[in-house]
């Protein structure tokens, strides 16, 4: 008896512990972004009048700069606008492929296939959200691209468009998979109730089923907007790359994480441009706290107001 | 634990012979692939691996003593030089083969050669059509490369002298720009020597430094090798303090004749005598 009251204990204890290390984790991170971030706008080391590098940035120029060339021929830039604008645009393009065509093939896969072939279908899914994105941008870089270009008589394949469809393909799995597990769950007497009211089965799977595992789908969605605005691979590869703000779906797009990937194996330890990339980093991690926050908040308002 | 590593790098020395790590310039990746091949092949207890990542990648991690031998399509700059001496490293140059930078057009492109003055104006962004050189009315796609490549620096120095225009893709690699360039009918890139032979769909430009001087083409060796042609670059390697042990007898055999013949064949030019000489006393 004492014996398994020490047992508990310890367990509790362990738990516990592994719980309080996830979260030390995540505040470790972002006292080390945020340090290194800041230092990017702080005097510190030696200024050398002659050597422009040596320049802390301005914040300002820094959250509303228009132009990113820290390694320049004369004055480094360090203008996160267009980096953030291409990852914005890229992810918010790839959602808006992914989500319709994720939320009908879960609402397919969860409503109309049955036993062993429901199965091999969600395996399959779940198999690709395992690919590695190399391939996928090789396959961006190989065949969309080309591609792309002839469709659309535009001169070169690398560009916004190109990003968000293989973005759009590397979300979708997670999003699909997601939202079909919070279908699943959608307890089956709804079903039957909606049928016994004489709805039809499309009726039931989109004003019933649908509305009622909101808050899952709205989780799913968030997961897939995760997946899109932190990879970095594949938009390396077929983006090309040019940090401008983007007049149209064929011009090139630089984002937040290629930069830091092209970027961060050049700049010189703890120079300015190394701060500003974690500074970028910073930012990323600012975007992703914001929609976890917003996502619980939206769920928590779901709970209040439709309640199981 | 470092007294533990440099055991562990001793034993594993012993067991499995050496191994010499370079890292650096992606347009010098294939050749040095080449030469440390065949150098594994006279010295089989002596490995050598090779990686890019870019000149200015492979310069930190000689800084950083992560590798002993760094490949560099440009000049290391003196403030490089400094923060390596700051980490207690003293940067040595040898000189293993020359480049002849060449700008490449898609090979429908009726352009055939430009001054450096143009392809500077072009990659600046102030030449935007063909036609304002003599081409069709196009429009001109810019591809480069990535600030991590010691080609940008060199051609960003040497030929845009001023900030690249905004709208240049950045590719990640020469052979990545040969394909960009290759689907682009008005596309132009710029790549290493190494990277124009046999391959069909682009085709090199001639350049001169002035209208009025002859324009050369990049494939003509004699041009590249007495520095005629303009865009004519030393592709360096650099190591900590002089080259000694494996790291020497490697790079030795790179500036050997069996050497020099494998950098031939991979498309660039031998080095000249004058920095045979260079390297000589540095080897001494």
């Amino acid at each position: 008896m004492k014996l398994r009251r020490t047992v508990d204990q310890g367990v509790r204890v362990l738990f516990s512990a592994n719980a309080l290390l996830a979260a030390a984790v995540l505040v470790g991170i972002l006292l080390f972004l945020l340090t290194y971030g800041t230092r990017a706008f702080l005097p510190s080391g030696i200024i050398d009048p002659e050597d422009l590098t040596s320049h802390p940035v301005k914040f300002t120029s820094f959250l509303f700069g228009t132009r990113w060339n820290p390694d320049a021929y004369g004055q480094p830039e360090y203008g996160i606008i267009p980096l953030l604008l291409g990852s914005l645009i890229t992810t918010l393009i790839a959602l808006s492929i992914a989500i319709p065509f994720g939320i009908a093939s879960a609402l397919f896969i969860a409503e109309r296939l049955k036993g062993r072939l429901r199965v091999a279908v969600k395996m399959l899914v779940e198999l690709f959200a395992g690919f590695p994105s190399v391939i996928i941008g090789f396959f961006g870089l190989i065949v969309l691209g080309p591609l792309i270009s002839r469709l659309f008589g535009v001169p070169s394949g690398l560009n916004i468009l190109n990003a968000s469809l293989l973005l759009a393909m590397m979300s979708l799995p997670t999003i699909i998979s997601v939202s079909e597990d919070a279908l699943r769950v959608v307890p089956y007497s709804f079903r039957e109730a909606a049928y016994a009211l004489g709805a039809s089965p499309w009726t039931a799977a989109t004003k019933i089923i649908l509305p009622a595992a909101r808050s899952g789908i709205l989780a799913a969605v968030l997961l897939g907007f995760g997946r899109a605005i932190g990879e970095t691979m594949a938009v390396l590869m077929v983006a090309g790359n040019a940090p401008i703000i983007p007049r149209s779906l064929f011009d090139p797009v630089r984002t937040i994480t290629t930069t830091i990937a092209i970027e961060l194996g050049e700049s010189a330890f703890n120079s300015i441009h190394f701060f500003a990339l974690f500074a970028l980093g910073f930012i990323l991690f600012l975007i992703a706290l914001g929609t976890n926050l917003l996502a619980e908040s939206l769920i928590r308002r779901e709970k209040r107001s439709f309640t199981l | 634990m470092k007294k533990l590593l440099i055991t562990l790098t001793v034993l594993a020395t012993l067991l499995f012979g050496v191994e010499i790590m370079v890292k650096g310039s992606d347009t010098m990746l294939n050749l040095t692939q080449r030469l440390a091949e065949s150098f594994s092949a006279v010295q089989p207890d002596v490995t050598v691996s090779v990686t890019g990542g870019g000149s200015g990648v492979g310069i930190n991690a000689l800084i950083n003593q992560e590798v002993p031998l760094a490949n560099a399509s440009r000049a290391i700059k003196s403030k490089e030089i400094s923060q390596a001496r700051a980490n207690g490293v003293n940067p040595v140059e040898i000189v293993i083969a020359l480049d002849g930078l060449s700008v490449i057009v898609n090979g429908k492109n009726p352009v055939n050669q430009l001054t450096v003055e143009q392809i500077g104006a072009i990659y600046r962004g102030e030449i935007t059509n063909w036609n304002q050189v003599g081409g069709p009315n196009k429009k001109i796609v810019l591809y480069g490369r990535q600030p991590n490549s010691g080609t940008f620096v060199f051609f960003r120095e040497e030929v845009v002298k001023g900030e690249y225009s905004a709208n240049m893709r950045q590719m990640n690699g020469n052979a990545q720009i040969v394909e960009g360039v290759k689907a682009d009918e008005g596309g132009i890139g710029y790549v290493g020597l190494g990277y124009i032979k046999h391959i069909e769909g682009i085709k090199p430009l001639a350049v001169a430094r002035k209208p009025q001087e002859k324009f050369i083409s990049p494939a003509d060796e004699a041009a590249v090798k007495s520095g005629a042609y303009p865009l004519t670059r030393p592709l360096y390697q650099y190591t900590n303090g002089k080259p000694k042990g494996a790291v020497r007898e490697f790079i030795l055999f790179e500036l050997s004749e069996k050497g020099q013949e494998i950098i031939a064949q991979e498309g660039f030019v031998p080095v000249t005598q004058n920095y045979i000489e260079r390297n000589n006393q540095i080897l001494q």
